[in-house]
C-alpha cells in the first residue's frame, strides 16, 4: 500500500492565490484610495497581528496570556527611543523593536512560566503592569503622560501615510507567513501534537518546555512589531495606551469570533471586528459590553468560531497546517479523508 | 517604621478579603476568576445602592447584600461557569474575562465613571491608640478582624465539615467524588456562592474604606492574585499571610514615593515567584 | 434461588471516541459473588463504570430490582446500593484515612456499616485514621478504598482489580476478608486479571473479550483451555 502526504488542497491553493491577488490590489491602494482608508487599515492591521499572536499562544501553545500588551508597549517604546534618540528611521526601527521584544521575552518567560493555567494568565498581566509602571517613571519618554514621535517630522504627511500603509501591509503578510510557516514546520507539528496531548507528545520526544518557549518568543516578536507599527502610525505614545489590557481584550474577541486554533481565525475575526467597530463604536459602553457578551456566548456555544463554521461548510481548510496522510488509491485532494478526529464533515 | 508596618497589615486585611474568593474557587475547581476584581467593585456599588434603601447603615446593607451575592454566585456557576470547566483552562478564562468587561461597562453605564464611597458614620473617623504615638483607625481594624474571622471560618469549614470534605474531594478527584454521591455541579455552585459572598463583603469594605469606581476591578484582581500566589496554595492561612506581605510591601513602597506603592508590591510578588515559586506556604503533596 | 437484583441486557457503551462494550448480558443475585475476567482492554472497567453511572448507557440496558436505571447519575446509583472500589484505588490525597471513609458515607444510605465496624474489620486503619490516606502502604490503601465503598452500605460491591500492584500475601489477606464482608447477603463482583484468584473467590464467572462476553458459567466448571480461549480468543 502506498501513501502520500498531502500538505495542501485545491481549495487551500485557491485561497492562497486569491489572497496573493488581494495583496497586489491592496498594495496599489495609495494610488486610488482615500487616506482615511489607509489609516483604518493600519489600525486594524495592528489588532490583527496582535490577535494572530494571541491565537498562536492560546490556540496552539495552550498559554492563555492576558499580558501580551507588555511586548506591544515595549515594541512601541523601543521604536520611539530608536527613532527619537538613536536617529534610526522609525520604519527601520519596527523590526528592530520586534527583535528587542523577542529578546525581552526570554527573561520574562522565566517568571511567567512558573505559573500554570489561569494563574499564568494573571501573572502575565502583572508583568505587563510592571512594564507600564516602570516606563511611567522614565522621564525621558514623558513619564505617565507619554511623548510624541519626533523622528518623522520633516517628512510630508502623504509620504508618511503611504509608507506607513505599505509597511503595515508588509507586516501583516509577514506575520501571516511567519505563523503559517511556523505551524507547518516540524516545530509547528510538534506544537499541535502538544496541544492535542502533552503527555503523548512528551513520550514522542517532543520537548514541551522548549516548544512553549519558542511560541512565547515568536509571539513576543509579533506583538512587538504590532506595537511599533501602531505608534509609528499614531505618532504619540503613553504608558496607558501602550500597555493597556484592552489590546488583549480585543485580541480575545477577534480570535474567539474568528475561531481559535486556526490560522484564518484572527483574519476573519479582525474583519468582523472592523465592521462592528465601524457601525457600533458610537454606542460606547454598550458596544464594549456587547463585545464582552459576544465573546462569552461564542465560547459557551460556538467555540469553533466563524472559521470553523466556514471550514465545515466548505469541507476544506483555507490554510491547512497539518500533513494529511492519504492512502492509495489517491482521490481528489479536496475530498481526501483526514486522519484527524476533529473532522466530522 | 512600626507605623508603616501596622498600616500595611491593616491594608493587608482588605487584600485578604479580596483574595479569599479567588483562592476558594481555584482550590475547589481550578477555576481562575478574572472577573474577581470587577465583582468586588460591583459588590461595593451594590452596597452603596442598597444602603439608602435600608436606612443607611452599612451593617444592614451588608446583611442584605451577602445573601444576594450568595445567590448571584450560585446562579453564575450553575448557569454559566459550570459549562466552562474541564482540562482546558481557556473557556473559563475567556468567559470570566468577558464577564469582567461586561461588569465594567455595566457599572460605567449605571453609576458613571466617578468614584463613590459608602458612609461609615462614626466608624470612619474613630481610632484606637496602640502605642505612644500609634493610632489605628477603627474601620481598618474592623476589616482586619473580619478578614481573620473569614480566613479562620473558611479553614474550619474545609477541615471540619462534610461540605468542606466534599470541596476537597471534588478538587482531588471529581469522578470518584461523584461515585460517592457528591453532585459536583452543586458543590461547585456552593463554592462560587461562598466566594461571591466574600467578594461582596470585600466590596462593601472597599467602598467604606476608600472609594469604588467602575475601572478599579483589574487592579483589585491583581492584588487578590498576588496575595494568593505569595501565600502559596496550601491553605487559606497562606492567602492571609500573602495579603499581609503584599499590604506591608505596598505601604513600604508608598513611604519612599507615593507613586511606587503598587509597583513595589508587584516587584515583591515577582521576587517571591523567583525565590519561592510555590509561595510561602506550598501545598504539601499527600 | 435468589432473585437477580441487578441485570444488564444488551448493554452497549462508548469510552472516549471508541465503542467499548457491544451488548453485555450480565446478572447478579443477592449474596452472590461473581468474577469478571479478561485481558487488558476487554471492557471490564468500562462495564463497571457503566453500571455505576460514570459511563452513560441506555435506560433499559441496566435494571435494578426490575426497574430501568441506565443513564442515571452516579449519585442515584450509589443510593440504590451499588458501590465501586475503583481501579488504582483513587483515594482522595488531601483527605485523611477517616475523611476518605466518611466520604464513602456521603450518600447517607442506612445500613450495618459504620466507622466502628470498619475499624474492627481493618484495625490498622483506626491506628492510621488521622494520616493522609495516600501515605499508607499499597495494601492499607486498598483497605481504605474497600472501606470507603462499604461505608455507602452497598447491596452490591464492585471491585476493580483490587489485587493490582499488591504483594501476594496482601492480596490473600484482602480476599480473605471478602467472605466476612459479604456475610450479610451483600453481592460482590470482582474484576480480576488473575484467573486463579478469580476462580477461587467467586461462584460464577464472566470472561470478557473485546467488549463482549466470551464465556459465562460456574467458576469451577471450566477447563484451563476453555478459559484461555475465552480470554485471548485464540485456539491453544
Amino acid at each position: 500500500m502506498t501513501a502520500t502526504v498531502i500538505r495542501s488542497t485545491r481549495g487551500s491553493q485557491a485561497v492562497i492565490a486569491i489572497a496573493a491577488a488581494l495583496c497586489l490590489v491592496a498594495a496599489t491602494l495609495p494610488l486610488w484610495g482615500e487616506p482615511s482608508w489607509m489609516r483604518e487599515f493600519v489600525e486594524i492591521a495592528c489588532y490583527l497581528i496582535f490577535a494572530m499572536m494571541w491565537n498562536l499562544l492560546a490556540g496552539y501553545g495552550g498559554m492563555v496570556s492576558v499580558g501580551q500588551q507588555a511586548f506591544f508597549g515595549l515594541g512601541g517604546y523601543v521604536m520611539l527611543a530608536l527613532g527619537n534618540f538613536g536617529g534610526i528611521n522609525p520604519f527601520v526601527a519596527i523590526p528592530l523593536a520586534a527583535l528587542v521584544a523577542a529578546l525581552a521575552s526570554l527573561p520574562v518567560s522565566k517568571l511567567a512560566f512558573r505559573l500554570q493555567g489561569g494563574y499564568f494568565s494573571i501573572g502575565t498581566w502583572v508583568i505587563a503592569e510592571v512594564f507600564r509602571l516602570s516606563i511611567a517613571n522614565v522621564a525621558a519618554v514623558g513619564g505617565g503622560s507619554g511623548t510624541s514621535l519626533t523622528a518623522l517630522r520633516g517628512i510630508s504627511r502623504s509620504t508618511r501615510e503611504n509608507t506607513t500603509y505599505w509597511v503595515a501591509l508588509a507586516c501583516v503578510v509577514a506575520s501571516l507567513a511567519l505563523v503559517y510557516l511556523f505551524l507547518r514546520s516540524k516545530q509547528g507539528l510538534a506544537l499541535q501534537a502538544i496541544r492535542d496531548s502533552e503527555v503523548a507528545a512528551e513520550s514522542q520526544g517532543v520537548g514541551v518546555a522548549r516548544m512553549k518557549l519558542a511560541v512565547y518568543v515568536v509571539a513576543a516578536f509579533g506583538c512587538g512589531m504590532a506595537g511599533a507599527l501602531y505608534f509609528v502610525s499614531n505618532l504619540r505614545i503613553s504608558p496607558d495606551a501602550a500597555f493597556g489590557v484592552n489590546w488583549t481584550a480585543f485580541a480575545i474577541f477577534i480570535v474567539m469570533i474568528g475561531g481559535i486554533g486556526r490560522i484564518e481565525g484572527p483574519v476573519i475575526g479582525a474583519v468582523v471586528f472592523w465592521a462592528l467597530n465601524k457601525f457600533f463604536s458610537d454606542y460606547g459602553t454598550w458596544y464594549q459590553l456587547g463585545l464582552g457578551l459576544l465573546a462569552i456566548l461564542m465560547t459557551l456555544f460556538f467555540r469553533e468560531g466563524l472559521g470553523g463554521f466556514v471550514h465545515r461548510r466548505l469541507g476544506f481548510e483555507m490554510l491547512p497546517t497539518r500533513r494529511i496522510l492519504q492512502l492509495a488509491p489517491p482521490a481528489a485532494p479536496a475530498t481526501a479523508s483526514r486522519l484527524t478526529p476533529e473532522v466530522t464533515a | 517604621m512600626t507605623e508603616t508596618i501596622v498600616q500595611g497589615l491593616l491594608l493587608g486585611g482588605l487584600y485578604c478579603l479580596f483574595s479569599l474568593g479567588l483562592s476558594l474557587m481555584f482550590g475547589v475547581m481550578r477555576l481562575t476568576n478574572i472577573a474577581q476584581g470587577d465583582l468586588i467593585v460591583a459588590g461595593g456599588f451594590a452596597a452603596i445602592s442598597i444602603a439608602p434603601l435600608v436606612g443607611g447603615h452599612f451593617v444592614v446593607a451588608g446583611l442584605v447584600l451577602l445573601p444576594l451575592a450568595f445567590a448571584v454566585g450560585y446562579g453564575l456557576q450553575r448557569l454559566v461557569l459550570n459549562r466552562t470547566l474541564g482540562k482546558d483552562p481557556l473557556p473559563s478564562l475567556v468567559v470570566t474575562f468577558g464577564l469582567s468587561i461586561v461588569i465594567q461597562n455595566l457599572l460605567l453605564e449605571v453609576y458613571s465613571a466617578s468614584p463613590r464611597s459608602l458612609e461609615a458614620g462614626a466608624l470612619s473617623t474613630g481610632s484606637i491608640q496602640l502605642g505612644e504615638e500609634l493610632f489605628v483607625g477603627t474601620l481598618p481594624l474592623l476589616i482586619l478582624g473580619v478578614a481573620l474571622a473569614a480566613t479562620l471560618g473558611l479553614q474550619l469549614l474545609f477541615s471540619l465539615t462534610p461540605l468542606g470534605r466534599a470541596f476537597r474531594a471534588v478538587s482531588d478527584d471529581r469522578e470518584v467524588a461523584e461515585l460517592m454521591g457528591v453532585r459536583s455541579a452543586n458543590v461547585y455552585a456552593i463554592a462560587t456562592a461562598l466566594a461571591t459572598a466574600l467578594i461582596a463583603l470585600a466590596g462593601l469594605f472597599q467602598s467604606l474604606r476608600t472609594t469604588v469606581s467602575p475601572a478599579d476591578g483589574p487592579l483589585l484582581l491583581l492584588f487578590a492574585f498576588e496575595s494568593v500566589i505569595i501565600g502559596g496554595m496550601g491553605s487559606f492561612w497562606g492567602t492571609f499571610v500573602g495579603a499581609m506581605v503584599l499590604g506591608v510591601s505596598q505601604q513600604v513602597g508608598f513611604r519612599f514615593d507615593p507613586g511606587w506603592g503598587v509597583w513595589f508590591g508587584h516587584l515583591v510578588f515577582l521576587a517571591v515567584l523567583i525565590v519561592r515559586p510555590n509561595g510561602l506556604f506550598p501545598k504539601t503533596k499527600g | 434461588m435468589s432473585t437477580n437484583f441487578l441485570q444488564t441486557a444488551g448493554l452497549t457503551a462508548r469510552y472516549g471516541d471508541a465503542q467499548a462494550l457491544f451488548g453485555i448480558d450480565f446478572h447478579i443475585a443477592t449474596g452472590e459473588t461473581v468474577a469478571i475476567i479478561g485481558a487488558n482492554g476487554a471492557g471490564k472497567s468500562t462495564f463497571l463504570k457503566a453500571i455505576t453511572g460514570l459511563v452513560k448507557v441506555a435506560p433499559g440496558a441496566l435494571t435494578i430490582d426490575g426497574k430501568p436505571w441506565g443513564g442515571r447519575s452516579p449519585g442515584d446509583i450509589v443510593r440504590q446500593g451499588i458501590a465501586l472500589v475503583p481501579e488504582g484505588r483513587r483515594l482522595f490525597p488531601s483527605l485523611t484515612v477517616e475523611e476518605n471513609l466518611k466520604m464513602g458515607a456521603y450518600a447517607g444510605r442506612p445500613g450495618p456499616w459504620s466507622l466502628a465496624r470498619l475499624y474492627t474489620l481493618f484495625p490498622i486503619l483506626e491506628e492510621k485514621r488521622k494520616v493522609p490516606a495516600t501515605s499508607l502502604s499499597g495494601g492499607q490503601q486498598q483497605m481504605v478504598a474497600i472501606g470507603r465503598a462499604l461505608m455507602s452500605n452497598p447491596r452490591l460491591l464492585l471491585c476493580d482489580e483490587i489485587s493490582l500492584g499488591l504483594a501476594p500475601i496482601v492480596i490473600k489477606e484482602i480476599y480473605d476478608a471478602l467472605p466476612a464482608i459479604a456475610a450479610e447477603g451483600m453481592s460482590v463482583a470482582v474484576v480480576e486479571q488473575d484467573v486463579m484468584v478469580a476462580q477461587r473467590v467467586s461462584r460464577r464467572l464472566y470472561c470478557f473479550q473485546e467488549g463482549r462476553v466470551s464465556l459465562e458459567g460456574a467458576s469451577d466448571g471450566f477447563s484451563r483451555e476453555q478459559i484461555s480461549q475465552a480470554y485471548f480468543g485464540i485456539q491453544t
